[in-house]
């Protein structure tokens, strides 16, 4: 112990450890077993969970086998409708007193996080313990609501839940609150390193006197998560963590008819603008990268600064940097702890080592010996480098410089992923205009990090979807009341000349591409019959229309820039073309099937300046913005049935929404469709907003859905349900089973665009 | 003195740069939160903050007698028994004694042979809205009076509406006025208001020639405050790396707690680094403050809570 004199020489800051006691005394109850049905299982297979930041045991808690989560979503599954069944105000009760026993608990949270994880006692005290209770005192709200705000919408079930080990309990709080709130009930995997805070938790719910069942804790690592998202008695699985695991997630629950959200990975840009406050960029670069050890999907870890102020903002960063304490994760003063386990630090160092062997100059920080990892800044790197590409999960930021404005926005949308972005600059006027242009769904001016149960978070792109956090989060938990009824596959094509006599028609349907009529790659056509009759052919689309269509509507970006009010003076006008071209159409379809065609046009336009953003009330002093933002490209796989009415059933949304789609009509009868085109051409709609592509809609289906650059895809075709699921894992967009193929709604509209949350916190 | 005084350096908006509010007060807020001292560690930044400390009364009803017994309470700052308890060689002592500039001569006699430096506000303090030779004049009176040091106020008027020519003129004059007194410059930002204005004030007085800037006069509306002081850090940093010159800080206003001392010292060492945790870089303006942190040292010796009653008054 040094003396007063030596310390009033240096003056250090010593060490202020945080007592660990009362987390010892909780885990001296260990081994744990899982928690099932409103008690504790028996100890079973174990397996050791360690807090890094020491190397040593913390506790012992039980390998979930597939026996385990079929007992678990049993329990669920049998407690669901007592508690799906009871009132709002009685479900809010219930998540209030657990809002209120994590309070009284708040210091043994706290503690144990730190222990489990690695993080800083700072981080979990002040931010996930805070924001784990704000959750369900939020969803309490929720819980009491649900019936009056989102009428004709039922819980889903059974909800499994796959958590990852970066913010424990909090990801736990996001998953459970909103399933209770619903209705549902669930049962949670917590991440294989980090189960402690779970088991504490089911303490509180028994506690709490929370109904047998209705929350369920199964501890394991990946194969039990597994078993949980294969299990036939789930209903929805909601899964926070890596996208590669999420891309197994969606290729494994495709075409079960579960329902799917998914938070995954991210490499958010950091855009700092000459004209910042650049003392707060560096702060916000700590609160970014250098926050919970850089394990943070939404880490602000691609660095993109204006070239004016590049290398000033390296040198104050480097400083700054060589300040940050890193250590041990209950003592007050460490700003970075351990990492989670050694494996993820060998994966860290690996990648830097990738990233300096690709050029990249690393500056690090100082760390002790030990599972801890340096801040670490790396320059000189391209969008090449794998350090800039890949992401990390640690405290490791890359920077690179730009130019313009345009530049900035093309470098921060040059990733597969789209979760957040944090722009700074004192020059509102610029900002917002970033933040309307940058792929992310969250974005954060002047600030980074900020959450708030009442704002929705969520990706884009391979950042997963589905949000988590106010009525946006909330809707991911509940369905409409009406399912879809699963319908037979189309049948095969006859391509060859046939036989039977033709109709007096005698058109030559094309393709419609980029505003033109295309005949077919191929130049195949097949025959559409009807009741024996040949009513015409149609252009037998092919893998290249598909890219030619999506190509296309890629490039028609002006669309999506219009105001709702331009695109619904186009619809109207579409409307009045309809109508007036009656006589033509009444070869394809009903008096009644045009009629609807004409209503759809005139409902949509009228959304389409109406289905606007909300400010969601937050943190005091922030403006929050849950904008409503089309997709772009959107894969449309219309239904066989009323193939005029149920086409522009789904185009119009769609492209009332401002988004571009690419439209696989009916495959019996493609007919209203392609004869649409020359309706739409004469409507003023803008070449590639709609392409229409008829054929082998399995095959055309399937070359959407595995589509890179299709950002959603919605099908109305229930039989084509699992191989269109199965090849969106690629990109991971979302696919929408079209509920009802011939109806009309907000839900359409919902399905038509995806929230971005904007902070923009003030203060003059 | 461990570096030569600041020479000042010519009139440059360019250094002006926008503050953001909103972030400067999360940073602010994170300082406390992310440093915690507990122990031998929080005793010695409370002796710290002693020797860093102007012991100050600015009152209107001051006499030689008040000033006599804030000059007793200087030099023996904390009660015999917590020195030794302390382990430590000499009795601590603060930083200076800052009285108005009548009463300089009062402080300086009773100061006499304990190396205090005396500091007298001046300029028309607080508001300083007089005829600016009447404020050079005052100045001089200070100096004569035997003042080391002389907290000026700036016209804030000059501030707020952008005149920074006339603000630098009139700083520079004052300190020319100072001669070898040291000048610090009171920016009053609780009348600036805005972070951008503070900034930019800053900016001003350090290329005017002040050797140290300061927060408040104590009389503003709103004292110091830990993002104001923020500001001014980045201020003096950003000054430093564009001239090479080396400024101080004083908070001042406001600050009663032991608690407050450890969360400027925190906001020094963090932002400005280790030598701004001494008393030629770094001043503590308060008068209540003392009392509370003697009552936090008697604590770290004893377990006991403290009583005011117990130990002398200031």
């Amino acid at each position: 112990m040094p003396t007063l004199t030596e310390i009033l020489d240096i003056m250090d800051y010593g060490t202020a450890p945080e007592s660990e006691t009362i987390a010892r005394d909780w885990l001296a109850r260990g081994p744990f077993g899982h928690f099932i049905g409103g008690a504790f299982t028996d100890p079973g297979t174990l397996f050791e969970t360690r807090n890094p930041a020491r190397d040593a045991v913390l506790a012992e808690v039980t390998q979930g086998s597939a026996a385990d989560v079929d007992a678990a979503v049993t329990a669920a599954r049998a407690a669901f409708p007592a508690w799906s069944a009871l009132s709002g105000h009685s479900r809010a009760r219930h998540l209030y007193a657990i809002a209120r026993q994590i309070q009284k608990r708040e210091r043994l949270f706290a503690v144990l996080e730190s222990l489990d994880n690695g993080k800083p006692i700072r981080e979990s005290r002040d931010a996930d313990i805070p924001l784990v209770v704000r959750h369900f005192y939020h969803h309490a709200g929720w819980a009491e609501l649900v019936a009056d705000e989102f009428p004709g919408h039922g819980p889903h079930g059974v909800c499994g839940q796959i958590i990852p080990w970066n913010f424990p309990l909090l990801m736990l709080a996001w998953k459970i609150a909103p399933a209770l709130a619903a209705g549902n009930t669930v049962v949670l995997k917590p991440a294989e390193y980090t189960p402690l805070t779970a088991l504490l938790f089911a303490e509180i719910c028994i506690e709490a006197g929370l109904p047998a069942g209705v929350v369920n804790i199964v501890t394991g690592n990946g194969a039990t998560g597994a078993a949980l998202v294969a299990h036939e008695g789930v209903d929805k699985i909601a899964f926070t963590g890596s996208t590669d695991v999420g891309r197994e997630i969606r290729r494994a629950t495709a075409g079960s008819g579960k329902a799917l959200t998914l938070e995954l990975g991210g490499k958010s840009p950091f855009i700092v603008f000459a004209d910042a406050d650049l003392d707060a960029a560096v702060e916000g670069v700590v609160d970014a990268i250098w926050f919970n050890q850089g394990e943070v999907c939404c880490a602000g870890a691609r660095i993109l600064v204006a070239e004016a102020v590049a290398s000033r903002f390296e040198t104050m960063l480097r400083a700054r940097m060589e300040r940050l304490r890193v250590g041990e994760p209950l003592d007050k003063s460490t700003d970075i702890g351990a990492i989670v386990h050694p494996r993820q630090l060998d994966r860290i160092r690996a990648l830097i080592a990738q990233g300096v062997a690709a050029g990249g100059v690393l500056h690090e920080g100082a760390a002790p010996d030990g599972c801890f990892c340096p801040p670490a800044l790396m320059v000189e790197v391209s969008p090449a480098n794998p350090c800039v590409s890949e992401e990390i999960f640690g405290p490791v930021a890359v920077m690179m410089p730009f130019r313009t404005p345009d530049e900035a926005v093309e470098l921060a949308n040059n990733t597969r992923y789209g979760l957040a972005a944090s722009i700074w600059s004192e020059n509102l006027t610029q900002a917002m205009d970033i933040a309307a242009r940058v792929k992310a769904g969250v974005v954060w001016i002047n600030a980074t990090n900020l959450f708030d149960a009442n704002a929705p978070f969520g990706g884009m792109r391979e950042s997963g979807f589905g949000r988590e956090g106010a009525c946006e989060g909330m809707a991911a938990y509940l369905k409409p009341e009406n399912a879809p009824a699963p319908g037979a596959r189309p049948g095969p094509l006859e391509v060859l000349p046939g036989n039977t006599s033709a109709e007096s028609i005698d058109r030559t349907h094309k393709l419609y591409i980029g505003g033109a009529q295309k005949r077919a790659d191929n130049g195949q056509s097949y025959s559409i019959t009807e009741n024996g009759l040949l009513r015409g052919h149609a252009p037998l689309g092919s893998r290249k229309d598909i890219r030619n269509a999506v190509e296309a509507a890629h490039k028609a970006t002006g669309w999506t820039a219009m105001s709702g009010h331009a695109r619904a003076q186009v619809l109207y006008f579409l409307a009045e073309n309809l109508d007036a071209r009656r006589d033509s159409l009444r070869a394809f379809a009903a008096e009644a099937e045009i009629d609807t065609a004409i209503a759809r046009a005139f409902h949509y336009a009228a959304w389409a300046d109406k289905f606007d953003a909300r400010v969601h009330d937050t943190v005091a002093g922030h403006v929050t913005l849950a904008m409503k933002e089309p997709f772009g490209t959107l894969g449309l796989i219309c239904a066989e049935e009323a193939p005029l009415a149920g086409f522009l059933s789904l185009v119009l949304p769609a492209i009332a929404m401002g988004n571009r789609v690419v439209a696989l009509p009916a495959q019996a009868n493609p007919l209203p469709a392609l004869d649409l085109t020359q309706v739409f051409a004469c409507s003023d709609i803008p070449a590639g907003v709609i392409n229409t592509i008829s054929g082998p809609l399995e095959e055309l289906a399937v070359t959407l859905a595995a589509h890179d650059d299709v950002a959603a895809l919605w099908c109305a075709q229930p039989a084509l349900a699992e191989r269109v699921e199965h090849e969106s894992a690629g990109n991971l967009k979302p696919v929408w089973q079209v509920p009802d193929p011939m109806g009309q709604g907000v839900a359409f509209l919902a399905a038509a665009t995806q929230i971005k949350t904007i902070w923009v916190p003030y203060g003059a | 003195m461990t570096h030569p005084r600041n020479p000042g350096a010519p009139l440059e908006t360019g250094l002006f740069v926008p503050v953001n509010r909103p972030a400067t007060e999360r940073r602010a807020a994170s300082l406390s939160a992310r440093r915690s001292l507990k122990g031998a560690h929080q005793a010695a930044w409370l002796i710290n903050a002693i020797a860093c400390m102007d012991l100050t009364t600015l009152a209107g009803d001051d006499t030689p007698a008040r000033v006599r017994r804030l000059c007793a309470k200087a030099r023996r700052p904390l009660a015999d028994e917590i020195v030794a308890g302390l382990g430590l060689a000499t009795m601590p002592q603060v930083g200076a004694v800052c009285v108005y500039p009548t009463m300089v001569a009062e402080a300086v006699r009773a100061l006499d042979g304990s190396g205090i430096p005396v500091a007298s506000v001046a300029t028309g303090f607080p508001a300083g809205l007089m005829p600016l030779d009447l404020r050079l004049a005052e100045i001089r009176y200070a100096v004569e009076q035997g003042a080391d040091e002389i907290d000026i106020v700036i016209t804030r008027a000059y501030v707020l509406g952008g005149e920074w020519s006339a603000l630098y003129d009139e700083i520079a004059a004052m300190r020319e006025a100072c001669g070898q007194a040291h000048l610090k410059a009171i920016l009053a930002t609780g009348d600036l208001v805005t972070l951008g204005n503070v900034l930019a004030a800053s900016i001003v007085a350090m290329q005017a020639g002040a050797d140290f800037i300061k927060t408040s006069t104590g009389k503003e509306g709103v004292n110091a405050t830990l993002p104001v002081g923020l500001t001014m850090c980045r201020a003096i940093r950003s000054y430093r790396a564009a001239t090479g010159h080396i400024v101080g800080f004083k908070p001042a206003g406001g600050m009663k707690t032991a608690k407050d001392a450890l969360n400027w010292q925190v906001l020094m060492r963090e932002e400005l680094g280790r030598d701004w945790l001494r008393p030629d870089l770094f001043r503590l303006g308060a008068s209540s403050m003392l009392a509370d942190i003697e009552r936090q040292l008697s604590h770290h010796l004893t377990g006991r809570y403290a009583a005011h009653h117990r130990h002398a008054l200031a």
